[in-house]
């Protein structure tokens, strides 16, 4: 019988994944539970398995997009196991003469172009690795053509090799540029962060309004509470988790920043789950605090710990990003003054935090040094307005100033 | 309720098609033709008997020029023309028991005589057996077209004749004048050159053959000549003299009078739509300036319920084209969705060799300041075409300079009309010239031409510089 194995449900903002590498070859006998390929999503990597033993064909292929639920290969569990040698190469070899012996396997095209293009199309395919796939077609039925093929690749109209001998190099980089520049192809998951920010900045109204916010009481706060906080919870009182509270008291004060925008409808979220970025090696991920309405300090500093040590080390779990309804983002820890952070789609609002510098203020008709802090707060002008978003950064500014007011919710 | 769901006026290859298909999907369908046989001017006195002639001319005229160097001695070779149009005769016969069978297969009816509106819905069939008006929710007018004839010299059934006798001469006229260097004057003139008429072709444009371009135009002519035609381009035939027995068309080039003893007068000028006897009028179907009947993209003519194909309206008049015009506007009735791609309709004279274009031309992208690549390779360089002796002629092909589209393909060779079908299919598809040059044609092939023009065009043939 044949199994299909397909693209896990993986959370319920991810929709697709990218084959980032096949750990099998097709026609390879693979054991339950053995890893067969590595899905890469827009924020993280998992792992695809077996989920019985048989004979394996695939029917992606490596850098494929494919959908959940689509069917990525089939396994055979009809197909005998081959006789145990410990050696993988003998091991292919024997699966190898299988498939030749079987009268129809479950056949399906190995790493060959597909053949449903035009010759000039898989020419190009192969030479500047754009999927046809990808392209829109703008022949019959759709078709991809070699004309929009180019148009894809953006170059020139350099439509034919020339006929001189002299292999074709890039007008743009004369030869003496050897070495100085480098190419690398973008990771299916920059290319996918890409895509998401330049979808930020195509579709939403953006729009960043400022405030500046005096560190100090949180400061206090967290010197004088810090050590028995260490001692009971064993994570340290950071400031992340007072914006986390500031933020929901904000959220609940203007509910228009708790939204997102789909078609004609505004969908009105009553839950509190905020985004917190944190920086990894793979690019930036945006992990979920869930439920911080209901979480206290120590709850949401010891969720935001997990998920920072999870992102260094490549363990954060779909479900772990996805799903949120406002992001705070810290710039701050790398040194920004100020900056306008972009919208993590389709939320309508994120906050921008950043350094903590002393500054001259009045307070009182006094000038004093302060520990400041700008904020920015971008926003999906479509759906909140002005009034909205300036309400809710002032919200963030006065319980950051004067925590009692969350005890209060005021 | 109607006594037909279609009804179909003209039986050519648009009518009697239109007629299949509308039988097919399931309407009650019903044929009118005036003529004794189905299957209209094309198949009765057009493409069909004129390719019958002009193959067996092909034969003969290969034979009488060729035979020696190939090592076939025939001894004395003489024309039997009563044998040939008998067998032409037989072609036609056979295809149009093709088109009757189908016909009757299909249960569609055939209503013999001259359909006329009778007002909406209603068409009067005036038969030999007298009249009889039928109605039908929808009506096809496919009633083709007739050869034009010029005023100053009309048809007189004897000198001056339309293509209809130039494809029933009894016997080979000594000289045959033939008034138009387009498809039918070229095709006819070749045939009655073979035999052994001294031709000549009167044209009133620079150059033969139509809308291809002038390369392809030039290289006909000169072969053209050198098998015996001669050609007087350029020149507006003015009339027909006689003088005692012998008839003269007279004609004007360049201020000068120019006279060409003639035994038959062929007037090839072009064919006009048919709407005589149709009493459009009488339906409220509006004709154009040109006498075609007017329809909107889905052949609607201006009454509810009345369409049209072919020959009668807009378009070049080829069988081709109102066949696929009567599938698609039988469909559109249908609900389906019918489409006629008319930027690729291929275009063929079935000379020796054939000249056979789709899509635009070099000299017309110029024109239309269009910016081309051009592959041209020719059959000289052909393994195929000079072991058969048949190395005249090349191919071309006309890619977009950016994106390298096929736009549009021109041959002149022996085969050009069946070479031209991959280049439609490549088109149909928006296939570029590399795609051409990147699909495999068997060797040794006069086809490979077409992949070799392909490369060309990126200057990357391989059997040409």
């Amino acid at each position: 019988m044949a199994v299909d194995i397909k693209i896990p449900a993986l959370g319920e903002s991810i929709t697709s994944g990218i084959i980032a590498a096949w750990h099998v070859k097709e026609g390879d006998f693979v054991e339950k539970d053995q890893v067969i390929f590595e899905l890469e999503t827009d924020k993280i990597t998992s792992e695809g398995l077996a989920e019985s033993a048989g004979k394996i064909s695939l029917k992606a292929e490596e850098g494929d997009e494919v959908e959940i639920g689509q069917v990525v290969a089939v396994i055979d569990d009809s197909a005998a196991a081959p006789a145990a040698s410990g050696k993988t190469e003998e091991k292919a070899e024997v699966s190898k003469e299988e498939a030749k012996a079987e009268p129809a396997p479950a056949k399906t095209d190995k790493a060959t172009p597909d053949e449903t293009q035009s010759p000039a199309v898989r020419r190009l395919a192969a030479e500047t690795g754009i999927d046809p796939a990808k392209v829109d077609g703008s022949g019959k039925g759709g078709r991809v053509t070699k004309g929009d093929m180019l148009a894809a690749g953006e170059k020139p109209a350099a439509a034919p090799a020339p006929s001189a001998s002299t292999p074709a190099a890039p007008a743009t980089a004369p030869a003496s540029d050897e070495g100085r520049t480098s190419r690398k192809k973008l990771t299916p998951l920059r290319k996918k962060i890409a895509e998401r920010l330049v979808a930020a900045t195509n579709e939403a109204a953006l729009l960043t309004t400022f405030n500046e916010v005096d560190m100090s009481a949180v400061m206090n706060l967290r010197k004088q509470h810090q050590e028995k906080f260490v001692e009971r919870y064993g994570v340290k009182l950071g400031f992340m988790s007072f914006f986390v509270k500031a933020v929901v008291n904000a959220l609940q004060a203007v509910p228009d920043l708790n939204t997102q925008l789909d078609g004609d409808y505004v969908i009105q979220n009553h839950f509190y789950d905020i985004g917190v970025a944190v920086g990894s090696d793979k690019g930036l991920m945006v992990p979920v605090v869930r439920d911080c309405d209901e979480k206290n300090f120590a709850t949401i500093e010891q969720d935001i710990i997990g998920y920072a040590k999870a992102a260094r080390s490549g363990k954060i779990k779909l479900e772990d990003i996805s799903g949120g309804v406002f992001t705070i983002s810290n710039g701050g820890i790398y040194g920004s003054m100020l900056s306008t952070p972009l919208l993590n789609m389709p939320q309508t609002g994120i906050l921008g935090l950043h350094n903590i510098t002393e500054r001259a203020v009045v307070i009182n008709g006094e000038i004093v040094a302060r520990p400041m802090m700008y904020l920015a707060l971008s926003y999906d002008h479509r759906v909140v307005d002005g009034k909205g978003a300036v309400t809710f950064l002032v919200k963030v500014k006065e319980a950051i100033e004067d925590p009692t007011k969350l005890l209060f919710g005021v | 309720m109607a006594d037909y769901d279609l009804l179909v006026i003209g039986s050519g290859p648009g009518g009697y098609v239109a007629a299949i298909r509308g039988a097919q999907l399931g309407m009650k369908t019903a044929l009118v033709e005036k003529d004794s046989h189905l299957g209209g001017t094309c198949l009765n006195v057009g493409c069909i008997p004129s390719k019958a002639l002009l193959h067996s001319t092909e034969i003969y005229h290969f034979l009488h020029e060729r035979g020696d160097a190939h090592g076939i001695k025939v001894g004395k070779l003489t024309s039997d023309i009563p044998a040939l149009m008998k067998r032409k005769d037989g072609v036609v016969d056979q295809l149009r028991n093709g088109v009757t069978s189908l016909i009757k297969a299909r249960k569609i009816d055939v209503l013999k005589g001259i359909g006329s509106f009778q007002g909406e819905g209603k068409v009067n069939v005036e038969g030999a057996e007298g009249g009889k008006t039928v109605t039908a929710t929808n009506i096809i007018i496919a009633t083709g077209s007739v050869p034009v004839e010029l005023p100053f010299m009309k048809f007189d059934g004897d000198v001056i004749v339309s293509s209809t006798e130039g494809i029933a001469f009894d016997k080979i006229p000594k000289k045959l004048v033939v008034v138009g260097g387009g498809a039918i004057g070229l095709e006819l003139g070749s045939v009655w050159s073979r035999l052994g008429s001294e031709v000549t072709i009167v044209e009133m444009l620079p150059q033969i053959a139509g809308a291809v371009d002038k390369d392809v135009s030039k290289l006909a002519e000169r072969l053209f000549k050198k098998q015996g035609m001669k050609f007087e381009l350029g020149a507006k035939v003015t009339g027909v003299v006689k003088e005692g027995k012998k008839s003269f068309l007279t004609a004007e080039k360049n201020g000068k009078e120019l006279k060409f003893e003639a035994d038959k007068i062929l007037v090839a000028v072009g064919r006009k739509p048919t709407t005589a006897g149709l009493h459009a009028d009488k339906g409220g179907i509006e004709l154009d300036e040109k006498g075609r009947v007017k329809i909107d993209s889905h052949f609607r003519t201006s009454a509810k319920g009345v369409y049209a194909i072919g020959d009668v309206v807009s378009g070049p008049m080829l069988a081709h084209k109102a066949e696929e015009e009567g599938v698609a506007c039988v469909e559109l009735i249908a609900g389906k969705g019918g489409h006629v791609n008319y930027d690729v309709i291929p275009n063929v004279v079935y000379t020796e060799p054939e000249i056979a274009s789709v899509g635009i031309g070099e000299d017309l992208a110029k024109e239309q300041d269009i910016e081309v690549n051009v592959g041209k390779f020719p059959l000289i360089a052909n393994g195929r075409a000079i072991a058969t002796d048949a190395t005249d002629g090349f191919v071309k092909v006309i890619a977009d300079k950016k994106t390298d589209k096929l736009l549009g393909v021109q041959i002149i060779a022996k085969g050009a009309s069946e070479l031209i079908a991959a280049a439609v299919t490549h088109m149909e598809y928006g296939g570029s010239a590399e795609d051409l040059g990147r699909t495999i044609h068997a060797h040794p092939t006069m086809a490979e031409s077409m992949k070799e023009a392909g490369l060309s065009v990126s200057k990357t043939a391989i059997h040409s510089m």
